[in-house]
């Protein structure tokens, strides 16, 4: 059984460049996915669907269940119930030998007595491809990452930055269907990062591979993702594309997680044209789209992002239409390209606020602490989170 | 003064000042030098003493130079055999324990099972017995079975013996190599495609590899010095270390000697070969790494 695996192995590689039809095949397909460790859920049914070619992050904090279910799709772990496909064939219970599928690993997890030559042609040597092509792939994938030359090294002779790099092109050489990548950029420093977020982007549209990428940090999630599927406790809060997922956050984690919002609890009222009005906590209403109410919840929070409320003189008319709110500014921070207010509402809301440093940028020009100031935003920029506290004692009503 | 300074070239400074920088600077090579002169000792008196012609029948007195040991050194009756018992127990047991004990390491090392830490426990238990009790216990075990291959007492109950204790030592070794080394990497060369048994001969074999063979040195040198435990479980066999004690009484034949200084220059020679084989592998890499730095600033 052993011996004959490995020709087996050869044969369930193939290249991964398939269908060029406009409709994207499903790459990744999770169904209903558990796992337990003892008592402790790490993945409470996840269902999941990763097109071709897309650049598809989980992201969440450390213990959400993203790690786990990137192992599971890699075959280090195997799910408690559930089904795992690739490419539409059922992989839950093969080792991680038989899928076509590669892993970069959080510590890159390099051959530590293998040359950097030797470490990329791995898996090639695992299917059996003859030198000459062998040397002219490994030769190719090093360029490829931007590392000629580099072949004689040993993985302690070389960069993090480089053996991230390494860790790639040892992956990618063998055109899996899906790349899988565990927080790949964790150890490297701010600045390496950035760098090789635009890489690894880079990298992905060349060669055309599905990535699952795994992270915590959502700017990065942000910055490469095609899909962002937002974790917490085990499964997915909301699952979209990056700019949805910041303007239109349906649950309270996200919103926190991605970036700053203010929440302001409310009650729903009645419904005004395409927007829904809601009374918060200091009796002034506020308005949001009336398509991100979920029925039958009458408890909800009000949401906007700092970026978008704008400050006025306390006699001054904000815009027609806007929401609005009236508060006292109780601290302000200069950091060069905005200011950071923090103003309290009537109602005691703390509310924060963005302002880019264009009409208001020497110290007399900005608002300063105990000024009593208009806040404004459109309704189009609110965003109606359920609480999830509350979740549970609402599902009956 | 300062005329007469110059024209004599003397260092500077006064005897004193000359003194502490002498001593700054030789103070470790001299105490290194003592170190190894107080541990090398016994050793260049045994090789010094292969060289006797003594009188009698001991060799404990200086008498004169001679070649006659070291051009006969199996001359002595029964010398021969004991050592081929002794070499032959320890290869056999080196080889079987080592590769018994480097199992059990991973199987702990890697799993999670039924009666791990008894396994633990009980792989401690020979290194912390005394080899008094140890011996008296295997052999009064041997007697109490009396069948072969436990009884009677052969070079098979030595190498049983042996085996038991060795194994502990094995376990133990390959075990603090293993605790370093991540699991990720076996993960890794799964992802990359190889089996279960690619995944251990190319990944984790080679890198555990410098753990497995301090271990079948240590025990090697374990099995072929042991004393104690081979004397309770040999009944007529006789190793080297019961051939000298045997001889011990009557007078250490200059022969032994000879025997003793080969094992030594063997094990020296073998030490020297590895520092050397993995100094020019460093130096092969850094070669490397320096052409290819210089390449990158092109």
């Amino acid at each position: 059984m052993l011996a004959a695996s490995e020709p087996f192995v050869t044969s369930s590689r193939p290249c991964s460049l398939q269908s060029e039809a406009n409709v994207p095949t499903v790459d990744v397909k999770l169904v209903d996915v558990v796992k337990r460790f003892g008592d402790a859920v790490a993945v409470d049914h996840i269902n999941l669907e990763v097109m071709d070619g897309e650049f598809f992050s989980l992201l969440g904090p450390s213990g959400c269940g993203k790690t786990t279910t990137l192992r599971m799709i890699g075959g280090f772990e195997e799910p408690t119930s559930g089904l795992i496909e690739l490419q539409g064939q059922d992989v839950t219970w093969l080792p991680p030998y038989r899928r076509n599928v590669n892993t970069v690993f959080q510590n890159y997890a390099l051959f530590p007595h293998l040359t950097i030559y030797e470490n990329v042609a791995f898996g090639l040597r695992r299917q059996g491809v003859s030198d000459p092509e062998l040397k002219s792939r490994v030769h190719e994938m090093l360029a490829l990452v931007e590392l000629s030359g580099f072949d004689a090294r040993k993985p302690t002779q070389i960069s993090g930055g480089q053996a991230q790099r390494v860790a790639l092109a040892r992956a990618l050489i063998n055109k899996p269907a899906v790349l899988l990548l565990d927080e790949p950029l964790g150890a490297l420093d701010l600045k390496l990062r950035k760098q090789m977020q635009v890489e690894l982007k880079r990298i992905q549209q060349e060669v055309g591979i599905t990535f699952v990428y795994v992270t915590h940090d959502q700017e990065e999630a942000m910055t490469m993702s095609d899909r962002i599927a937002v974790m917490n406790r085990g499964r997915y809060e909301q699952l979209g594309e990056p700019e949805v997922l910041y303007e239109r956050p349906t649950t309270r984690f996200v919103a926190g997680f991605l970036g700053i919002s203010n929440l302001l609890p409310g009650t729903v009222g009645a419904a005004d044209g395409s927007y829904a009005a809601v009374r918060l906590a200091d009796d002034t209403t506020v308005r949001a789209p009336k398509s991100l109410f979920v029925a039958d919840r009458s408890g909800v929070s009000v949401g906007v992002r700092p970026e978008k409320i704008r400050m006025h003189e306390q006699s001054a008319e904000p815009p027609a239409g806007h929401n609005q709110l009236s508060g006292t500014v109780r601290d302000a921070s200069y950091i060069g390209v905005s200011t950071q207010y923090i103003v309290e509402a009537r109602g005691g809301a703390q509310i924060m606020v963005y302002e880019q440093n264009v009409e208001r940028a020497t110290k007399a020009e900005l608002w300063a602490p105990g000024e009593s100031v208009r806040l404004s935003w459109s309704p189009d920029h609110t965003f109606v989170v359920t609480d999830d506290e509350g979740a549970a004692a609402a599902a009956p009503r | 003064m300062t005329a007469s300074g110059m024209t004599m070239a003397r260092p500077k400074g006064t005897f004193s000042e000359r003194f502490v920088r002498f001593w700054n600077r030789y103070l470790l090579f001299i105490f290194t030098g003592l170190a190894i002169l107080y541990l090398m000792a016994p050793v260049i008196v045994i090789a010094l003493f292969s060289f006797n012609d003594p009188a009698g029948k001991s060799n404990f007195v200086w008498q004169g130079f001679t070649l006659d040991a070291w051009l006969d050194p199996f001359g002595v009756a029964g010398l021969q055999s004991a050592v081929a018992v002794s070499l032959g127990i320890a290869f056999a047991s080196t080889i079987i324990s080592t590769i018994l004990g480097t199992l059990i390491a991973l199987a702990i090392a890697r799993h999670v099972f039924r009666g791990r830490s008894a396994t633990n426990l009980f792989i401690f238990l020979p290194m912390a017995t005394p080899e008094i009790v140890l011996g008296a216990s295997l052999l009064t075990l041997f007697v109490a079975i009396g069948a072969p291959p436990f009884f009677p007492l052969s070079a098979g109950t030595i190498l049983i013996a042996h085996i038991m204790f060795s194994i502990s030592f094995v376990v133990v070794t390959v075990r603090a190599r293993l605790a370093g080394f991540p699991t990720h990497l076996e993960e890794a060369a799964m992802d990359l495609g190889a089996n279960e048994i690619t995944t251990f001969r190319k990944v984790t074999f080679p890198l555990i590899l410098p753990g497995v063979m301090a271990a079948a040195l240590l025990v090697f040198s374990l099995s072929i010095d042991d004393f104690v435990i081979t004397n309770f479980t040999a009944g007529g066999t006789v190793t080297f270390p019961m051939f000298i004690y045997a001889k011990a009484r009557i007078g250490i034949p200059p022969e032994v000697n000879v025997i003793g200084t080969i094992i030594f220059l063997t094990a020296v020679g073998l030490v020297a070969l590895s520092t050397v084989l993995s100094r020019r592998r460093t130096m092969r890499d850094e070669r490397l790494a320096r052409m290819q730095i210089a390449e990158d600033h092109k």
